[in-house]
């Protein structure tokens, strides 16, 4: 007290520069994102994941009045969103609030924890019965911290065109037709009768040589070893990994028969083959609707049915929502994250844009086993993609996954285009992927 | 200094300097100031560009240098010295190479043909023709069209199934082609792109110098005989000299960069990739790769400094050539 009194003019420049801090930090809290008082929260996507649609954005803004919701990235690639959220997180400014982070590059953000908020410090812990076990144990790291709390699982059936169907005399109704393919040697079988046919003159059974690896690997792997190109221990196993090659074979032997329409995956000549009818069929997790219905458009709803899948079960694709450490808001963009992560929010997005929940609480709930799709010729999507949901067996994923991947995608296309016997491809898959690794 | 030994006389006649008693303190302020101002200020003037220049070019340049000696992962807090190992693992990395080679032979096919024609152009537009400025106009405007729209367009006509490129060739006999299968059909795919953008801009570089050209040479020219395809050689030509060496010394550094038309051709989730064998992977595109997709910053460091190496060395010998082959004129 004794030094305030006898330093006034001190203590009041101290008084008037502690006041500056207080206020300059209460810009920090409550102005800094945010407009008119308000809290701004943004949410960094790839693909749909049809929160929007889902009006779940308007129902938290409503019950949350001091909260703006801002989504980024709709319609993006994962590749492209991936590669900001690097530069984002390295330059230590601008990768937002809260972020979409998929399965196969999960591990690769698990190893930058640091960047990332531990939900377990917002209560995420407590939401584990929420989600499958594998699908929670997925967005935590090893050393227990929560990184994301799950968003949607892929799960596995074969989308497929009723009016070729009919056209190549094979059967149109889904289950006659989950019958055909009680295997993926069956499912190629089929393919060569459709190719013989007059229908298999303008179209090939399948889309491209990727996308239907992508499948039967994540089944196989999830059936035998539970991993892809890294064991459990993050060594990469691309040359000693036999599902790998067992699916790859099965690939190239499908590229063999002349089966697949040799398109890159994602690019616009996929999207406009969607549009132009060039295939029968597609592997399809339940993502892949989405995909459909605005590839293909409004003038091809109900010309597509979805099936099983051969084999038994499977999952490919899924993702999590994680908190950023650049958030200035942790609490409220954990809250977020938890609202849209709940089995509720979950079932509301599968509605409007068939994301599967990852939340086995939905798999039950009425209003999910009895939802059927139009567009795909009112099949019980809810049944057929819950089906093999609680059974799945999940794959681990290394932390260069995507990268791997890539580079044996790669390969497949090679072969596709007439570059690579299946045999070069194999061996140019084991050295570009050990590449891509490094 | 000029001007202080001019400013010196002032004082008077021979001898006076000398004997003259030192300036008054604020004359030679005012003195030094103005020494100041005259030697300094041009520098001043210039000082924003190189300011920018050295925040934005020089520093840059450094600091990938710098990185390229480090073990880097894009994201991660600490790096760790890593000597030239990323050059030498550059060395043996066939990928580079193929990137390497797909640069320039892209760059081959796009810029002689692209310089070639826009001389042509040039050559034509310089003379009266009807609707002239018509025709000139519309040389620009693909350079007002932005590369995303180009690589889209360009990359429908070139589609493999419902391309209109193939649709044509299949009315000469000419079935199905996979322009991004094979190294050759991409490249031309993509130099297709790059010459459809780039060559109205060479040729109005090469029509503003063909009018700088004094018409009186032209009419002599024509006065002792010389017919217009003379006039073009022996006339056109040689006054283009400075002309042709800035639009190859900067068809080079484009060329040796190029990104965008190549990335958007090979559309889908992995453009990067420049095909499946990387057949039109350009430098710049495998750079991108390993820094953004593979996280590797020391690898893409070392790759981003060959490249600069490589333009460097590209454009002294393109400007040695070209220099030699103008002066045998």
């Amino acid at each position: 007290m004794g030094v305030i009194s006898r330093r006034r003019g001190f203590a009041a420049v101290a008084v008037v520069a502690a006041a500056a801090l207080v206020a300059a930090a209460g810009c920090g809290k409550s102005d800094d994102s945010s407009s008119g008082g308000k809290i701004t929260l943004s949410v960094t996507v790839f693909g749909d994941f049809g929160y929007g649609k889902a009006g779940l954005y308007d129902k938290y803004m409503q019950e949350h009045p001091n909260i703006k919701i801002k989504e980024l990235g709709n319609g993006q690639g994962l590749t492209d969103e991936n590669t900001k959220l690097d530069q984002t997180l390295a330059a230590g400014a601008g990768a937002g609030d809260i972020v979409a982070l998929e399965e196969g590059t999960v591990t690769k953000y698990k190893g930058l924890a640091q960047d990332f908020v531990d939900l377990n410090q917002y209560g995420g812990a407590a939401l584990k019965d929420n989600f499958l076990p594998w699908k929670f144990q997925e967005g935590s790291t090893a050393d227990g911290k929560l990184l994301g709390l799950g968003t949607d699982a892929g799960s596995m059936a074969i989308c497929y065109r009723t009016d070729m169907f009919k056209a190549a005399n094979l059967p149109t109704d889904r289950t006659a037709v989950g019958n055909l393919w009680p295997t993926w040697d069956a499912y190629l079988a089929q393919g060569q009768k459709f190719a013989a046919s007059p229908a298999g003159k303008t179209a090939k059974w399948v889309d491209a040589a990727t996308n239907l690896y992508n499948n039967i690997l994540m089944q196989v792997a999830g059936a035998n070893t539970g991993y892809t190109y890294y064991d459990k221990s993050n060594k990469l196993v691309l040359d000693s990994n036999p599902d790998i090659k067992a699916a790859y074979d099965l690939t190239t032997k499908a590229i063999g028969e002349g089966l697949s329409a040799g398109e890159i995956s994602f690019s616009d000549e996929w999207t406009a083959g969607f549009k132009n009818s060039k295939f029968a069929t597609i592997a399809c997790p339940a993502w892949m609707l989405t995909n459909i219905k605005q590839s293909a458009g409004d003038g091809l709803s109900g010309k597509w049915d979805v099936a099983k899948a051969p084999g038994d079960g499977g999952n490919w694709g899924g993702s999590f929502l994680a908190v950023t450490k650049q958030s200035k808001h942790p609490a409220e963009a954990a809250d977020l994250v938890k609202f849209l992560t709940s089995p509720d929010s979950q079932l509301a997005v599968f509605q409007k844009a068939n994301n599967l929940p990852s939340s086995p609480k939905v798999y039950d709930n009425p209003d999910f086993q009895a939802l059927k799709d139009p567009y795909f010729n009112n099949a019980p999507v809810g049944q057929i993609f819950g089906a093999g949901a609680l059974s799945l067996k999940p794959v681990y994923l290394g932390p260069k996954n995507n990268d791997v991947r890539t580079a044996v995608e790669a390969t497949l296309q090679a072969v596709e285009q007439g570059q690579k016997t299946p045999a070069q491809a194999w061996q140019l898959a084991l050295s570009t992927g050990a590449a891509a690794a490094k | 200094m000029s001007l202080h030994l001019d400013a010196t006389p002032a004082h008077g006649p021979t001898g006076a300097a000398r004997q003259a008693p030192p300036p008054r303190p604020q004359r030679s302020v005012r003195h030094r100031l103005t020494w100041l101002d005259i030697k300094g200020s041009p520098y001043l003037y210039v000082a924003p560009f190189f300011i920018i220049f050295a925040a934005f070019m020089l520093y840059p340049l450094i600091y990938t240098a710098y990185v390229s000696t480090r073990n880097w992962t894009l994201g991660a807090p600490d790096s760790t010295p890593a000597g030239l190992a990323n050059f030498r693992e550059l060395w043996h990395d066939s990928q580079f190479w193929t990137a390497v080679g797909n640069t320039f032979g892209i760059f081959v096919i796009s810029t002689v043909p692209q310089l070639l024609l826009a001389l042509f152009l040039a050559n034509l537009l310089n003379r009266a023709i009807r609707g002239r400025v018509f025709f000139r106009i519309g040389m620009v405007v693909p350079i007002v069209t932005s590369t995303a729209v180009i690589g889209l367009v360009f990359s429908q006509l070139f589609s493999k199934d419902f391309g209109f490129i193939n649709y044509l060739l299949q009315g000469i006999g000419v079935h199905h082609i996979d322009w991004k299968s094979t190294k050759w059909s991409s490249w031309i795919a993509v130099a297709t792109m790059v010459n459809w953008r780039w060559t109205g801009y060479n040729a109005l570089i090469y029509l503003a110098a063909m009018q700088t050209i004094p018409k009186d040479i032209y009419e002599s020219a024509a006065l002792d005989g010389a017919r217009p395809s003379t006039q073009f050689w022996r006339i056109t030509l040689p006054m283009l000299r400075p002309t042709i060496i800035f639009t190859v010394i900067m068809s080079t550094i484009g060329g040796l960069q190029l990104f965008g038309e190549p990335a958007l051709f090979g559309s889908g989730s992995h453009y990067l990739q420049g095909g499946s064998l990387h057949q039109f992977q350009t430098v710049t595109m495998y750079l991108l790769q390993e820094m953004f997709e593979r996280s590797r910053l020391g690898y893409a460091g070392a790759i981003a400094w060959v490249l600069f190496l490589m333009i460097l060395v590209t454009s002294l010998l393109n400007f040695l050539v070209i220099r030699r082959i103008n002066s045998d004129k």
